[in-house]
C-alpha cells in the first residue's frame, strides 16, 4: 500500500476551483517534490494530506489513516504525518528543547525522560545540539526551520510534508535547511515537498510533480521530467526558473 | 467643630482598605466571568458568539453607574435586599467582566493564525494548543492592558458611593463634612489612591518594556 494515496481531490475557494481532480500515490519512502506557480494548487494539495485545509470531493490516504474530518481520528492521523511550514511557527514562549518534547509528551503520553533523550537525539539530526536552551527568537532563520523540522521528528512521523520550507530564508541559509532534509531523504523517509528549489528537486527527490491551474499537469522522475519537459508550460517553467 | 487629626485619617486608611477589598473582589470575579466570555466570544458556536458579543456590548454601552442602580434599587424593588458591599462588588464585578473580556479576546487573537496551524498539525487538541501554545502566549500581550485597566478600576470604584457604601473617596468627603478642611483632607485621599495606582503603573510600564525587550522570556 502507498504510504500517501490521493484520488481525484477537488477543492474550491469560494467559487475559485483551487484543485480541479488531483491525484497522486506516494510510495513508502520515496521523495515527491511539487513545483508549479504560485497559485498552482501545489500549497493548498500539501495542506490536504494533513487536514489543514478540507477538501469537497475526492479520497486521501496516508500512513494508513483515511482522511477525515473527526477530530480524533484526525488527532491520529496528524501522528504519523509531520509538517514543516514556510514561516518555522515555532512555539517563541518554549526553549526549543520545550518546542520539541512538547507534543510528544501531551499527544503520546512519552515520560519525561525518554522525550529529553528523543529532543536530543533529533536535534543531533539537525546540528543544533547546542542550542537545546535557547528561544526561538535567538537563532537565525535557518536554525529555526531545522528545529521546527526536529520537532515534527520528535514525533517519529511516517510521511514528512514540507510547504516551502526555504521560501523565507535569506539565500546563504537554504543550504543549511537543504541538508537537513537530504539526509531525511536518504535516510527512507517518505517526503512531500512543495518547493522552489529546481536544483533540490532534480536531485534529491525521486519524482516531481509539475502542478499548474489546480491540476497535475507532468509528473516523472525528476532527472527525466526536468531534461525533457513534455509540455510547454513545463518547459516555460524550468527555463524561468534556472535564474 | 472637628478638627482634621489621626482618627479622621485613621477612618480614611480603614475606608481606603474597604476600596482596596472592593477593587481586589471585582477584579477576581470579574476575571473568572470575563475569561469565560473571552473564550465564548472566540467559540466556534455561533449563539455563544453571539451571547458574549451581546453581554459585552450592553454592559460597555452603558455607565457601570446605572449597573449598580439596577442590582441596588432595581432588585430591592423587586423584593431583594442586596447589601451595598454585595451590590457593589457584583456590579463592579459585571463592570470588569466586560472590558476584561474584550483586552483578552483582542490578546488571544493577536497570537498569528499559524501557532494555531503548527498546534494542531502536532495532533494536539484544541484544548492543549489554548493551553500550551495560545495562551501562554496571550497572557504576555494581555499583561499590559490588563494592570491598566487595573488601575481604572481602583479609582471608578469611587462610585460606590451612591449606594451608601463608605469607601476612600466618600470617607474623605465625610470627614470634609464634619471639619471643613477640605484642602488638607483630599490632599490625604489623593495620596492614597496615589500610593495605590503608582505602583501598579510603574508595573504596568516595567512589564511592557520586559516584554519589548526580550520576547523569549
Amino acid at each position: 500500500m502507498p504510504a500517501v494515496l490521493i484520488e481525484d481531490i477537488h477543492k474550491r475557494f469560494g467559487s475559485l476551483e483551487v484543485l480541479k481532480g488531483v491525484s497522486l500515490s506516494v510510495d513508502t519512502g520515496q521523495v515527491v517534490a511539487i513545483i508549479g506557480r504560485s497559485g498552482s494548487g501545489k500549497s493548498t494539495l500539501l495542506r490536504c494530506i494533513n487536514g489543514l485545509e478540507t477538501f469537497h470531493a475526492g479520497k486521501i490516504e496516508v500512513a494508513g489513516h483515511v482522511m477525515t474530518q473527526d477530530p480524533t481520528k484526525l488527532r491520529e492521523l496528524r501522528k504519523d504525518v509531520g509538517i514543516v511550514f514556510q514561516s518555522y511557527n515555532l512555539f517563541p514562549h518554549l526553549t526549543v528543547g520545550q518546542n520539541i518534547m512538547l507534543s510528544p509528551r501531551i499527544t503520546k503520553n512519552v515520560p519525561q525522560a525518554q522525550a529529553l533523550a528523543l529532543a536530543k537525539d533529533v536535534l543531533a539530526q539537525v546540528g543544533l545540539s547546542e542550542k537545546f536552551d535557547s528561544y526561538p527568537d535567538n537563532l537565525s532563520g535557518g536554525q529555526q526551520q531545522r528545529v521546527a523540522i526536529a520537532r515534527s521528528l520528535a514525533m517519529q512521523p511516517k510521511v514528512m510534508l514540507f510547504d516551502e520550507v526555504t521560501s523565507a530564508l535569506d539565500p546563504e541559509l537554504t543550504g543549511e535547511v537543504l541538508i537537513v532534509m537530504e539526509k531525511l531523504a536518504k535516510g527512507g523517509m517518505t517526503m512531500l515537498l512543495v518547493t522552489h528549489e529546481m536544483n533540490f528537486a532534480r536531485t534529491v527527490a525521486d519524482t516531481t510533480v509539475f502542478m499548474h491551474q489546480g491540476l497535475i499537469w507532468e509528473s516523472g522522475p525528476s532527472k527525466e521530467l526536468f531534461a525533457n519537459p513534455q509540455t510547454p508550460e513545463l518547459a516555460n517553467f524550468v527555463k524561468a526558473g534556472a535564474h | 467643630m472637628q478638627t482634621f487629626g489621626w482618627p479622621e485619617i485613621l477612618f480614611i486608611l480603614r475606608s481606603a482598605g474597604w476600596t482596596l477589598a472592593l477593587t481586589v473582589i471585582a477584579f477576581f470575579i470579574g476575571s473568572i466571568i470575563g475569561g469565560a466570555f473571552a473564550l465564548m466570544r472566540l467559540s466556534r458556536i455561533r449563539w455563544l458568539r453571539r451571547f458574549a458579543g451581546g453581554y459585552i456590548l450592553v454592559i460597555q454601552s452603558i455607565p457601570v453607574l446605572m449597573v449598580l442602580f439596577m442590582s441596588y434599587y432595581g432588585l430591592s424593588a423587586l423584593g431583594v435586599e442586596l447589601p451595598p458591599f454585595l451590590a457593589a462588588s457584583a456590579s463592579l464585578s459585571i463592570y470588569v467582566s466586560a472590558y476584561l473580556a474584550e483586552i483578552w479576546r483582542g490578546s488571544i487573537e493577536s497570537v498569528p493564525r499559524q501557532q494555531w496551524e503548527a498546534s494542531m498539525s502536532l495532533a494536539h487538541s484544541p484544548a492543549q494548543t489554548y493551553r500550551h501554545v495560545i495562551l501562554p502566549q496571550a497572557v504576555r500581550i494581555s499583561l499590559p492592558p490588563t494592570v491598566g485597566f487595573l488601575v481604572q478600576l481602583v479609582k471608578n470604584t469611587s462610585i460606590v458611593q451612591v449606594v451608601g457604601f463608605v469607601d476612600l473617596m466618600r470617607a474623605g468627603m465625610l470627614v470634609n463634612n464634619a471639619t471643613y478642611q477640605a484642602f488638607q483632607i483630599f490632599t490625604v485621599v489623593a495620596a492614597i489612591y496615589f500610593a495605590i495606582c503608582f505602583p501598579l503603573s510603574r508595573l504596568s510600564r516595567h512589564l511592557e518594556k520586559v516584554m519589548n525587550a526580550s520576547r523569549s522570556h
